[in-house]
């Protein structure tokens, strides 16, 4: 019934149009009128010129408005806020040389429209005013272009690792994966061959700073310290968007990226600010991946410093939790809570290298046991942070 | 199609069935396989007008999916079958419209249907020469694109679906066949498709350089040349350069694909299995990639720039406003699109460093296009302004062109792009500064050069109906993506519901739809009017827009050879509009000097050999 109806309007329209276009044909015959004749049509195309500009500004300016309110909400971190300023201020120069530009390309067809009693000026060119109009735009452009550098510089000035806090997350269709280091700071390593459906990382646990980590189903970040992500894909390229933050950097597999920015804003905090008391922070893949990329939704909790901690502390090591898995990659592995000793958080029962610094006399079996039996560490890969090998 | 109808109804008042008149071609070789460069020109324009279609309503399909997004889609299961389950658009179907969205619009309408068209059919014409330097490779060109329409066409029908990794097509996702089922077949057609789209780019590309360079009449020196002229030179020049570098992207991921190789591909897990490629680098296909496609995209925007200043010029009846800085800053648009191509890669994770000198060049390429924005409208200062069809589409191209352009230098600064890019503001800046510039310059070109194509006047009410409903039309549909952009709102999305962050808009994103709707409706009225005037429209004068460049000397159905004799010789410029002293407003370029002596400005004589 609908396509009856669409297809008979379809037919209506052709017609009335061949009907208009046969009309208006005889009648400019009738009329005897030479073709090309400037008339009423030129004076009413010449008026919807600035007409049309001018609803069109009004325009600009009432959806703006409408806009505004539904925008992001102020940067929820240090390098956010300079960024957003820096858009809106380009934004600021950009409008004015859009209404500028745009007024005199509206205004003139009107004012210089057609006319028996005028010609046009023969104007072919001004060298002067072409310079001037050169170097204008050009020095706008080297101005934000230093303002520009001076951004990128601070975001892409890696601070040191042992500044951040340090976390993994990684892309593959359609869901998002992150990994803590753990209390030892260090994220273990990765082989991609060891991929598999328990072991989705492909932690590869031969490298003893992959015990403590631990894989949690939220992003947890400490309001006002660093943080670093170390971003990875497993199939195709995904991107890690946390638009809160105005954080973007593509998730590629083979080829680790990082990004690295400070929280300002507790996820309490922007509840207050927005109003909303279910708003949660977000993060969304911005690289097209297949059938899921839309759908590609990690949370994303913002916590003051203290619960933060008490956060990590309260998770439970991945290896823990898979400890029949593991065992099978490293059969002499005990999972803490089939030892005699039990886990605290004391630093002393982390397992270090033997030869470390930190090494406590009564070793704890896990790290006795890695030393003997490990086979032999694969080559550092130069990608890995090359964490000290046991 | 019946390329043979169209010339065989305009030629059928004046001769019979026995063609006695013509030489003595089989009609094949007369319409079909020509050489005849007006010929296939029009072949591409047809060819352009089809894929415009379609490429046009694969948008409306998923601008329905993401304005309606609760509706019923099963209404489209007679088009689309087994792509609509239960009552929507599939997933990766609509993300394969996307890509064929943008495939189809950038390379097979505003490549192939702008620059195939125009420069075919304007350069001999415009600089006094028979036809192109070889008719036979300019006949190949259009012939091995009509290959490659075939293969992207039936990359539609195959039951895995068409190629859905992005008009980009970025490996690993493009490479995978096991990561969504459009980089199957679909993709394999995709790139055997490009390639052949790229011989016949190539093909054409070489075709009009050397005719600009070797075949310019008697006194058409570099510097009479119309604009148009220069820009589809160094249009053709840019693509000659630049297009055999996706030629060897698409190379090595057929390689990768097929053939086992590992150029772009490293460490992948897919389907549950690890992959054994190792040692490729995803951003090396970006790279490639991007080398073309930055230039492409002035590949796509110069030719409707130098339509632009040719329709703008003639219908202000004034001189193009600075003719050597609009030559210059063609020239330095061209050289710096080659240095610019990673500000597509911001965040791609490549040295930062790279970031801060892209950006650097992509600033600086601001001020040729500004400088361009800034002659038309002097050109339109003070003019004697008659507002056809053509005049109204170039005047909303120079604005597209400000308002995208403009955006384009946010996007451009590494900084600002992390929180931008991929996001809607993407997608509105180059709809606007080249799908709608470039589209409204190209249809400008059809208004314009209707008369010539086909010895008929298109109708013009039906025209300004046209223009402003498109005009307004883009605005509304792409304006308020910006808005949509800086909320975040990723590309490429679906739906938006999986996301407390994108939960508004929803109501900008109906009307938008809704705009859409409206605007390619309101192109059927300019196909009504194309095809109803081919036939019917009312007879063109010799010169109906008082234009001074050569084309409107040949007789108003050019034949083979378009002039019948000795091809005039030219003696000054393209833009002696209303020269003071003159008896017309206009001096065409082949009026001598010696017959116009009351308007010559001082130091203008004609040429010694020429007297």
């Amino acid at each position: 019934m609908t396509s009856l109806l669409l297809v008979t309007a379809g037919i209506l329209v052709l017609l009335i149009l061949l009907l208009v276009f046969r009309v208006h044909t005889l009648v400019t015959v009738m009329r005897g009128k030479e073709v090309g004749k400037i008339g009423l049509s030129n004076k009413i195309n010449a008026a919807g010129m600035p007409i049309v500009f001018a609803l069109g500004l009004i325009g600009f300016y009432c959806t703006y408005q409408a806009a505004k309110p539904h925008f992001l909400p102020d940067a929820a971190s240090e390098h956010g806020v300079k960024t957003d300023f820096m858009f809106w201020f380009t934004m600021a120069l950009l409008v004015i040389a859009f209404v500028i530009t745009n007024t005199m390309l509206f205004w003139f067809p009107y004012k210089y429209q057609h006319s028996e009693k005028r010609k046009a000026f023969f104007y072919p060119d001004n060298h002067k005013l072409e310079i001037v109009w050169t170097i204008i735009p050009a020095v706008v452009m080297t101005g934000l272009v230093f303002y520009g550098l001076k951004e990128w510089n601070y975001i892409t000035t890696f601070p040191a690792e042992n500044e951040c806090e340090v976390i993994e997350v990684m892309g593959k269709q359609f869901a998002w994966q992150v990994r803590y280091p753990g209390k030892d700071n260090k994220l273990g390593r990765y082989k991609f061959k060891a991929i598999d459906a328990t072991n989705e990382f492909g932690i590869d646990f031969t490298d003893s700073a992959s015990f403590d980590d631990f894989v949690p189903r939220e992003l947890h970040l400490p309001k006002g310290k660093k943080v670093l992500l170390r971003i990875r894909a497993r199939d195709v390229i995904h991107s890690v968007f946390l638009p809160h933050f105005r954080v973007k950097m593509d998730a590629v597999p083979g080829m680790p990226t990082r990004f690295w920015f400070v929280p300002t804003k507790s996820t309490e905090e922007m509840r207050d600010i927005t109003g909303n008391p279910k708003f949660n922070y977000e993060l969304a893949c911005t690289e097209i991946c297949g059938r899921g990329h839309f759908a590609m939704r990690f949370l994303v909790v913002v916590d003051e410093p203290e619960d933060y901690e008490a956060w990590k502390a309260s998770q439970n090591r991945w290896s823990e939790d898979n400890a029949d898995y593991v065992k099978t990659l490293v059969p002499s592995f005990k999972a803490l809570k089939d030892t005699a000793v039990v886990a605290t958080t004391d630093s002393s029962m982390v397992a270090v290298p033997a030869d470390s610094a930190n090494a406590v006399g009564k070793k704890d079996s896990v790290k006795a046991d890695t030393k003997k039996d490990a086979p032999k560490a694969a080559p550092a890969k130069g990608k890995n942070k090359g964490g000290k090998k046991s | 199609m019946s390329v043979d109808t169209l010339h065989h109804s305009s030629h059928a008042e004046a001769h019979d069935h026995d063609h006695e008149h013509h030489e003595e071609l089989h009609w094949i070789r007369q319409y079909v396989f020509s050489e005849d460069h007006k010929v296939i020109a029009k072949q591409f324009l047809i060819a352009g007008i089809f894929w415009a279609l379609i490429g046009g309503c694969f948008s409306l399909l998923f601008r329905l999916q993401l304005g309606f997004p609760d509706a019923n889609m099963d209404w489209l299961k007679p088009i689309l079958g087994g792509w609509i389950k239960e009552g929507k658009i599939d997933p990766e179907f609509y993300l394969a419209l996307v890509t064929m969205h943008g495939t189809i619009m950038v390379f097979f309408v505003l490549t192939a249907g702008l620059s195939g068209t125009f420069s075919n059919f304007l350069i001999p014409l415009q600089i006094g020469a028979r036809d192109m330097a070889s008719g036979f490779l300019n006949m190949l060109s259009f012939w091995f694109f009509f290959i490659s329409s075939m293969l992207m066409l039936f990359s539609l029908f195959t039951s895995t679906g068409p190629a859905a990794g992005g008009w980009t097509v970025y490996p690993p996702l493009s490479a995978l066949p096991q990561a969504i089922s459009g980089s199957g077949s679909g993709m394999t057609l995709w790139l055997l498709s490009m390639a052949i789209f790229i011989v016949s780019s190539l093909l054409g590309s070489l075709n009009y350089v050397t005719t600009v360079i070797n075949l310019r009449t008697v006194g058409m020196t570099f510097l009479r040349l119309p604009l148009t002229i220069w820009a589809f030179l160094i249009t053709a020049i840019i693509g000659i350069l630049s297009f055999p570098v996706l030629f060897s992207a698409a190379l090595l991921l057929i390689f990768d694909r097929s053939f086992g190789t590992s150029f772009f591909l490293s460490e992948l897990y897919v389907g549950g299995e690890a992959l054994a490629h190792s040692g490729g680098s995803p951003v090396l296909f970006q790279h490639l990639f991007w080398f073309l496609g930055h230039p492409e995209v002035y590949i796509v925007l110069l030719p409707a720039l130098g339509i632009t200043s040719e329709i703008i010029a003639t219908n202000s009846r004034k001189p193009i406003f600075g003719y050597r800085a609009m030559i210059g800053s063609i020239l330095a648009i061209a050289f710096l699109s080659f240095i610019v191509w990673a500000h597509h890669m911001f965040v791609t994770g490549m040295n930062p460093f790279l970031g801060s000198i892209f950006m650097l060049l992509t600033l600086i390429i601001a001020v040729p296009s500004a400088v361009k924005a800034f002659n038309y409208i002097a050109t339109l200062w003070r003019g004697n302004i008659v507002f056809t069809p053509a005049m109204l589409f170039s005047i909303g191209l120079v604005s597209f062109f400000i308002s995208g352009g403009l955006t384009g230098i946010i996007l451009g600064n590494s900084a600002a792009d992390i929180q931008l890019h991929d996001t809607y503001f993407v997608v509105a800046h180059f709809h606007i500064v080249m799908g709608s510039a470039s589209f409204f310059g190209m249809v400008a070109g059809v208004y314009h050069w209707f008369p010539k194509m086909f010895g008929r006047m298109l109708d013009e009410k039906l025209g300004y109906v046209h223009f402003w409903l498109t005009f307004i039309g883009a605005y509304c549909v792409f304006f308020p993506m910006h808005y949509i952009g800086i909320a975040g709102f990723p590309r490429r999305y679906y739906s938006f519901t999986g996301f407390d962050a994108f939960q508004s808009f929803a109501d900008l994103n109906h009307f938008i739809s809704i705009a859409a709707i409206v605007t390619v409706s309101a192109q059927l009225i300019f196909l009504f009017n194309f095809f109803f005037s081919i036939f019917k429209g009312r007879r063109a004068p010799q010169n109906p827009w008082k234009s001074n460049t050569l084309e409107w000397t040949t007789p108003i159905n050019p034949g083979h050879g378009n002039w019948p004799g000795a091809i005039p010789h030219v003696y000054r410029w393209a833009y002696d509009y209303s020269k003071p002293g003159a008896k017309d407003d206009f001096i065409p370029q082949n009026i001598p000097y010696s017959q116009t002596p009351e308007s010559n400005l001082p130091g203008e004589k004609d040429d010694p050999e020429l007297k």
